[in-house]
């Protein structure tokens, strides 16, 4: 299946003190690629998830903003001039989420990252966002010791630190963050009482003869078994259904 | 509002016309028919990459002779060592003195590598991670859809079982499987404890669905991106523990062994200066994941930069057998157009939540959630023979994804919550997907197959455990949606404990070395393998040669 390439008009973009031509219309990862550029840091899942390939840039014919953005997302422009950022120093906080009788998980967040207070509302973290998070936003709410909001507005947040790059007050968002998930999750969001039931159910030995029995099964009256599977439907109401041969629960 | 360019247009029309009368059909129940399993066997033999002759050859030396596996994986297991670790054994030169020493060396920093080096450090032992790029650069950040565990009244292991040994075609090891299905409660509520969110309903109650080939709902999510809520945290957590120490652009190119044949340590070569690091351990645990950036056959793939099959090239030479690699898993729907993100997923959740997979004409040809070897076989028949697919101006063909049937279904606003980190992605490139269809074609995903492994992680040689994609045994020749992240998590943790209980008892290793490379390198020599075929890569080639 190899993919015919076609040969698209070429732009010249400026990297590392180089000027570059490369093909129109491809990320700028692909775009040096093409070039000839071989990347060590500053590349990694090359889909947007991973946060390795944060990248400033300006586009002197658009505008005079300096632009952020990922490398594997952002299409190259005619006279771009661009700034790989593999790393960005940060502060980060060991913590192991245990949590004393008389504090709060909030509290402790606040404990942990109290440069959050520092935050002078510049916004600049919001405009360099790459995944367009309200990260002011959260930070604010981490402040206010509303940490199931941040979880929520934080939540797609994939650490590539440009905001942390850009902070006039030396906030380390991502990590705050990750932080106030971590403690939402560990002390306040409910537990799911059903999967602690199967726990103990498994620790009990229950499935101990039923995984017996199915282990000894020959294959063809195992190959029927799955065959005559029972479909949970789609729409079953969460925790309701049941199968009619109960012989593996 | 979305305009797709006009070679797409007529055919996203149709898709739109047919879909009242999907939705008719789907609502009364009624679903595209699934294949029996005679046709599926068929059908796979008939269109699956896996089958294609050209595509593969046996290997012809070491432990796992006459394995048949994908040529572009033979040509690196069968390679001659990097050009630093060539000269030290040229010169049987002794080996220089370790910069660095620890219990445990856990190679590979992804999910399956956090989870073997936290559990260990926990254990009490003293935790060196190394890993190619960054801590958590992996695919297990990339993964979307989730995780399976059977937590839910109407399920069991028991029934899990028989899900994954059947999306496997029974070819899976019935011991490893039993191991994941009865692990995977305890681990999910492990990660609960990190602070993992889940979706959950305001009780705690998760929220789960079905994925291809599942008998229940039993696929746990982080919104769309479970796998980065899974790396983050676990990452965290490792960088949380004092006892783990990282070395990041420092990836292992050759395993060190000792005199009685034991796993001693590994060779770094620090990346990009080259420099050589020597580490001296007690046991180490290979966590290097798969082979996706191979670009087998020559697919695009939805991997991360650097899966470049290192582990298994350094465990086939320190002659440890290996299993399964023929069968790769190509995800039915990488991404075609937009042509940007060509090979990156469009996650099976989508398929999970009744998006469906159409022809050119807006028909449907095959049941959406069939296991992914299935679906993947059926698109290429599609798009091959039938000539059924859509095409681009570029010559490559795709079929649609019709994302905007999950609003059609679940209502107004449901693909913007269940896919939070898409929605953005592609609105971001002027497609909204609650409007149009994407169009998709299989894309190498995973390595079902890899080092022989027992259930505690170990493999045949003393102090080496694997965990994660490097291994197989688990998925047999097929894996099935959400147990990759359930597998990295087990067998990791069982991999922590068992290389910490043995790294405390064992004591020191003897003259650690390369002595395993020599009867190796007499085999390539006797074999005349060209000097040029050199591993392991370490990353693709890209940015030396143009690539699509």
């Amino acid at each position: 299946m190899a993919r015919p390439t076609k040969t698209p008009a070429s732009i010249i973009i400026h990297y590392d003190e180089h000027r570059l031509e490369v093909p129109a219309g491809r990320t700028i990862l692909t775009a040096l690629e093409a070039a000839g550029v071989r990347l060590v840091r500053g590349v990694g899942c090359r889909g947007g998830v991973c946060g390795a390939c944060s990248v400033l840039f300006r586009v002197p014919s658009r505008s005079h903003d300096l632009s952020a953005g990922l490398m594997c997302q952002e299409i190259v422009q005619n006279g771009m001039e661009i700034l790989p950022l593999p790393y960005v120093p940060q502060r980060k906080v060991r913590h192991d989420l245990e949590l004393a009788e008389d504090e709060t998980a909030a509290f402790h967040v606040l404990h942990l990252y109290p440069e959050v207070n520092n935050c002078i509302m510049c916004k600049e973290c919001v405009r360099v966002c790459p995944m367009k998070i309200d990260v002011m936003g959260y930070v604010g709410m981490i402040k206010q010791g509303d940490l199931k909001a941040a979880a929520r507005e934080s939540f797609t947040c994939i650490g590539c630190q440009l905001c942390v790059a850009r902070c006039p007050s030396s906030i380390s968002q991502p990590n705050a963050a990750l932080a106030a998930r971590r403690w939402y999750g560990r002390h306040m969001e409910p537990k799911a009482e059903h999967l602690e039931k199967m726990r103990e159910k498994i620790d009990s030995g229950h499935y101990a003869p039923i995984m017996r029995r199915l282990r000894l099964l020959d294959a063809e009256k195992f190959q029927a078994l799955y065959q005559r599977r029972e479909m949970e439907p789609d729409d079953a109401p969460p925790g309701t259904w049941l199968p009619d041969d109960r012989c593996m629960l | 509002m979305t305009i797709l360019p006009d070679f797409l247009r007529d055919s996203a029309k149709k898709v739109r016309t047919t879909r009242e009368t999907r939705l008719a059909k789907r609502q009364r129940g009624e679903t595209f028919e699934r294949f029996s399993l005679s046709d599926r066997r068929a059908l796979i033999r008939e269109y699956h990459p896996d089958f294609r002759e050209d595509g593969h050859r046996p290997l012809a030396m070491g432990a796992s002779r006459d394995l048949i596996v994908p040529t572009e994986l033979a040509n690196l297991l069968e390679a001659w060592p990097r050009p630093k670790i060539a000269s030290l054994c040229e010169e049987r030169a002794t080996l220089p003195p370790p910069d660095m020493a620890t219990d445990i060396l856990v190679i590979g920093g992804g999910g399956a590598g956090c989870a073997a080096a936290i559990t260990a450090a926990e254990a009490g032992a003293r935790v060196m991670m190394t890993t190619k790029l960054r801590l958590g650069d992996s695919n297990t950040v990339m993964a979307e859809g989730g995780m399976q565990v059977a937590d839910h009244e109407c399920d069991s292991p028991a029934q899990h079982f028989l899900d994954v040994m059947g999306g496997g075609h029974f070819t899976s090891d019935p011991a490893l499987v039993e191991t994941l299905v009865m692990d995977g409660p305890g681990v999910l509520r492990w990660l609960e404890d990190l602070g993992m969110l889940f979706d959950k309903y305001p009780t705690g109650r998760m929220k789960v669905r079905h994925g291809g080939g599942t008998s229940r709902k039993r696929l746990h999510a982080s919104g769309d991106v479970t796998g980065l809520e899974m790396m983050r945290v676990l990452a965290d957590r490792a960088a949380c523990l004092d006892t783990i120490t990282v070395q990041p652009f420092h990836p292992a190119v050759e395993l060190l062994t000792d005199d009685n044949g034991r796993a001693a340590g590994a060779i770094l070569e620090e990346i990009p200066s080259g420099t050589l690091r020597v580490v001296h351990a007690k046991a180490v645990i290979l966590a290097t994941g798969g082979f996706g950036r191979l670009h087998l056959q020559g697919f695009p793939t939805s991997n991360h930069y650097g899966a470049t099959a290192d582990g298994l090239v350094m465990a086939y030479r320190a002659g440890l057998p290996l299993r399964d690699l023929k069968d790769c898993q190509y995800h039915p729907t990488g991404v075609v157009y937009p042509e940007k993100l060509a090979g990156l997923l469009l996650t099976e959740k989508f398929r999970g939540l009744g998006a469906q997979i159409l022809n050119r004409h807006g028909d449907e040809f095959v049941f959406s959630l069939e296991p992914r070897d299935v679906t993947t076989a059926a698109i290429i028949r599609e798009c091959g023979e039938f000539a059924n697919g859509v095409r681009l101006p570029g010559g490559e063909t795709g079929v649609w994804l019709d994302i905007p049937m999950i609003d059609y279904i679940h209502g107004r606003g449901t693909i913007e919550r269940e896919f939070p980190g898409r929605f953005k992605e592609y609105l971001r490139m002027g497609l909204d997907i609650r409007q149009v269809p994407l169009l998709a074609y299989p894309t190498l995903h995973y390595q079902n197959g890899g080092v022989v492994i027992w259930q505690d992680g170990k493999t045949d040689m003393p102090g080496l455990y694997a965990c994660g994609e490097v291994t197989g045994g688990i998925h047999g020749h097929n894996r099935l949606m959400g147990n990759a992240l359930l597998e990295i998590l087990v067998f990791g943790r069982r991999a922590g404990v068992a290389a910490a209980r043995f790294a405390a008892s064992s004591g020191e290793a003897r003259n650690p070395g390369i002595g395993h490379l020599e009867p190796f390198l007499e085999e390539l020599a006797a074999m005349s393998v060209p000097r040029e075929r050199i591993a392991p890569r370490l990353l693709p080639g890209y940015g030396r040669v143009p690539h699509y």
